[in-house]
Formats: C-alpha cells, sequence, structure tokens
C-alpha cells in the first residue's frame, strides 16, 4: 500500500474562532471553508462540532473526527477499498476520496495526495572540519526570519487496546514499526514515506482515546526555536520543550491548544528504508529526549532587564 | 503561617467568568492562576495534577472552558469545578488543583499569601 503520509487531519469544536486563530498564529494560511494550509498544501481542516459533514466522534469525545491519508495513486486508492470492504463499510465521498474507520473506531480519509512538491533550502550550518555550509557572508540568524510549517508530519492517537491498533495499521494498510516504547506502543511508517514515523500510538484508558498530539516539520532546528518563540510571544503555553527525541531524532516543542490535543513544531526527523531495524525501550525521561529546554522570557545577563511600564 | 502578602491584581482586571495567569516571582512563565464565579475567587497553582509539571492554559490566561463554567487543563483536558479545585473527569478524576491562599483587601486589591518574597527585579 503506497500511503505517503497524512494529508489532513479533520477536528470537530466547541470555538471555532479560537481554534482558527490559533492555526494562524502556529503559521498555517486559512484557504477558506476551515481549512488551514502549510507550505505543501497539507492541512488541518477546523469545523464546528455538529457540522453534518464530519464522521461520528468517538464516544471519548475527542475533537479529532478524521485522519485523511495521501496514497500515491488511485491504484492505491482501489487497494485499500478492496482491502478494507472486507469486513468494513468503505464510502466513496464526492471528491472521490474513501471514507471509512479503523478497528478503534478512528475515522479515516484516503484520497490521491494533494501535497504539492517543496523546494525550500534546509538549515546550513559551519561546523570546523566540515565544508562551510552557507558561503561568506551568508548569515544564520535574522530575526526577521518568519518560519512556516513544511508539510503536516505525524499524529499520535491515544488507544486502548494498542496491538489491535497496531496490527490494523500492519496488516491491512503496510504500516510498519519503526521503534516501540514498551510499555506505550509503536512509531509507525506507512510504505510510502521515508520519515521514521506518521503515526504513532500510546496506551491509555478508553476514556482518553483521541489524538494526543499532532505536528507540522518545519525546516530545521533554528527554524523550530523561533517558531515555537514567537507561538510563545504570541501567549501560548509551551507543555514540553524544546528539546530532541532519540526515537526518531526529530526536535520538538509541544503546545497546549483548543483542540483538546497538543500541538507540535518538529524537525530534522530521521528518514529510513527497509534495512533499519526497530528499537524497543522502556518510557522515560531518559529514553524519550536526548535533551530538554524550558523557554523563559529573553533575557540578557549585563543586568536586570528593562522593567516593565 | 504565610507571613508575607504579595500582589496579585486588582479586581477590576478579574471580570466574572474570567482567569489570569500570573508570575509573582518572576521565573519567566505564569506559575499561577486567579479565577472568578461571581464572587468566588480562587488562585491555583498552574499545574495540572494529572502530570505535576504540566502548565494548563491554552492561551495567556485561558484556563476555563469556553461556558467559563469549569476550569479546564488544555493538555488533556481535566476538568476542575472553580470553587474547590476538585477534578470532576478526565485523567486525573477525583485530585485536586493545589489552591493558594489569598486575601482580598478592602480596595479590591487580590494578594496571595505566601512565605516568598517577590522579586523586585528578575536577574537570576
Amino acid at each position: 500500500m503506497n500511503i505517503i503520509g497524512p494529508d489532513a487531519l479533520v477536528f470537530g469544536v466547541d470555538n471555532v474562532s479560537d481554534c482558527e486563530q490559533y492555526l494562524k498564529d502556529y503559521g498555517l494560511t486559512g484557504v477558506g471553508n476551515g481549512v488551514f494550509e502549510a507550505l505543501d498544501g497539507t492541512s488541518v481542516i477546523v469545523l464546528p462540532k455538529a457540522d453534518s459533514s464530519l464522521p461520528p466522534a468517538l464516544e471519548s469525545g475527542s475533537m479529532l473526527r478524521k485522519t485523511i491519508y495521501g496514497v500515491k495513486d488511485q491504484t492505491t486508492l482501489d487497494a485499500i477499498r478492496e482491502e478494507l470492504s472486507s469486513d468494513r463499510e468503505v464510502k466513496v465521498l464526492a471528491d472521490g476520496s474513501l471514507e471509512t474507520h479503523d478497528d478503534l473506531g478512528f475515522y479515516l480519509g484516503f484520497q490521491i495526495s494533494i501535497r504539492k512538491p517543496l523546494s525550500l533550502p534546509g538549515e546550513s550550518i559551519n561546523s570546523p572540519g566540515a565544508p562551510a555550509q552557507r558561503p561568506f557572508n551568508v548569515i544564520g540568524a535574522d530575526p526577521k526570519s518568519n518560519p512556516l510549517p513544511r508539510t503536516l508530519s505525524h499524529v499520535v492517537y491515544f488507544v486502548p487496546d494498542v496491538d489491535k491498533a497496531e496490527a490494523f495499521y500492519v496488516e491491512r494498510l503496510g504500516f510498519s514499526c519503526t521503534d516501540r516504547f514498551t510499555e506505550l506502543g509503536p512509531f509507525l511508517r506507512p510504505a510510502g514515506s521515508e520519515d521514521h514515523h506518521c503515526l504513532f500510538l500510546i496506551k491509555t484508558p478508553p476514556f482518553l482515546q483521541g489524538c494526543e498530539h499532532f505536528t507540522f516539520h518545519v525546516g530545521g532546528p533554528t527554524e523550530l526555536m523561533q517558531a515555537g518563540t514567537r507561538f510563545v510571544e504570541k501567549g501560548y503555553e509551551s507543555f514540553w520543550g524544546p528539546g530532541r527525541h532519540i526515537f526518531g531524532s526529530n526536535w520538538f516543542w509541544y503546545f497546549n491548544s483548543p483542540f483538546g490535543c497538543h500541538i507540535e513544531y518538529d524537525a530534522d526527523m530521521d528518514i529510513l528504508d527497509e534495512n533499519w531495524s526497530a528499537r524497543e525501550a522502556h518510557i522515560g525521561a531518559d529514553t524519550t529526549q536526548l535533551f530538554l529546554f524550558q523557554a523563559k522570557e529573553k533575557w540578557f545577563p549585563s543586568g536586570p532587564p528593562p522593567q516593565k511600564k | 503561617m504565610p507571613d508575607k502578602a504579595v500582589n496579585l491584581c486588582s479586581l477590576d482586571q478579574l471580570a466574572d467568568g474570567a482567569s489570569l495567569g500570573l508570575d509573582p516571582f518572576k521565573e519567566g512563565r505564569d506559575t499561577l492562576f486567579v479565577v472568578r464565579q461571581g464572587e468566588t475567587i480562587r488562585a491555583y497553582q498552574n499545574d495540572c495534577p494529572h502530570w505535576p509539571g504540566s502548565p494548563m492554559a491554552w492561551r495567556k490566561h485561558e484556563y476555563l472552558a469556553t461556558d467559563k463554567k469549569h476550569i479546564i487543563c488544555y493538555s488533556h483536558g481535566a476538568r476542575f469545578d472553580i470553587e474547590s479545585g476538585l477534578c470532576l473527569s478526565g485523567p486525573c478524576l477525583g485530585e485536586s488543583l493545589q489552591a493558594l491562599p489569598i486575601r482580598i483587601s478592602s480596595d479590591g486589591t487580590v494578594y496571595l499569601l505566601t512565605d516568598e518574597s517577590a522579586p523586585e527585579k528578575s536577574a537570576p
């Protein structure tokens, strides 16, 4: 199954205007009809929770109503329809996309991916002993830089039965486990993606079933720090980070949100191929992060900051 | 008994059904919040009992549900009674927010009763 990754996440929310403002401030671009896009066209879609176009909510009341995966082509879409039609209803919507659900009740969509190819520079650094990545006289720190989310990276589900959930994505949709936290669950990569994970499953009690977080990739560690700082300065509440995960190597910075889940910036995730062997570790502070910092108001070490007026 | 009173805010800044995140000890982030529901004024640590250390707002000053009837931790959705701080639903059901002692003066100033002094300057 050539599934590339999530194209869109659809939320049904209590307060549409708060959620829309949040996504704009996060760095996505509103293009109408509740759709907020990253640079490659992947998106978050915000609708009132009673909107009739939304599939049913989970019993837990999770605001995530549908995860729409992008696939390579119509052949893949037909194969998914055939595979899943054997034991559940698979609707074909007016736009040609499929709508169905996984074995735990999360609604899924599948569509020929809308991801636009990106051609953007990555973060370049100068490192002793290695060729300079920035030419002479090109600066690395630009206070005016306005980093934008590039592409929808991954979504994380709280699931009451992690084995059942993993089996569905692995056996029915061709995802593979790339690493695992023994007590929590697997990191999963679909066959059409190089990223370490686009889905991570966390074992939780049934009443918490839903979305733990989702994140978009930004261009690198500096973009992550700058985007996160911008978000803090707009008043949003940092939950965890900035730091760097070990599994996946991605830099992370998580924020609270009005979506009933955390929303993250991430950068510089490992890419994997078929030669990768999954690792397993017990969950803990030392296994989840290489390092962790906590943001605070900007300060400089030559005396107290100016008093607020 | 706490022997100091740190000025948190004025009641004029705290409308009915509102909450305020505050950093009285200049730690660089809001460590507590005050909330008002009618005549009830409470101050709590900005720290969800679900996972100690979790900040609760989704944006500065935003600690309440859309309908303003409960405190919500926007980390994992725990819902708390405003008056008692008791968790009514969510992952820390039955646990409570850590209430902080306050005093409201006759001129409508809300003071935190504490053993710590608020720093004059925030230099570490």
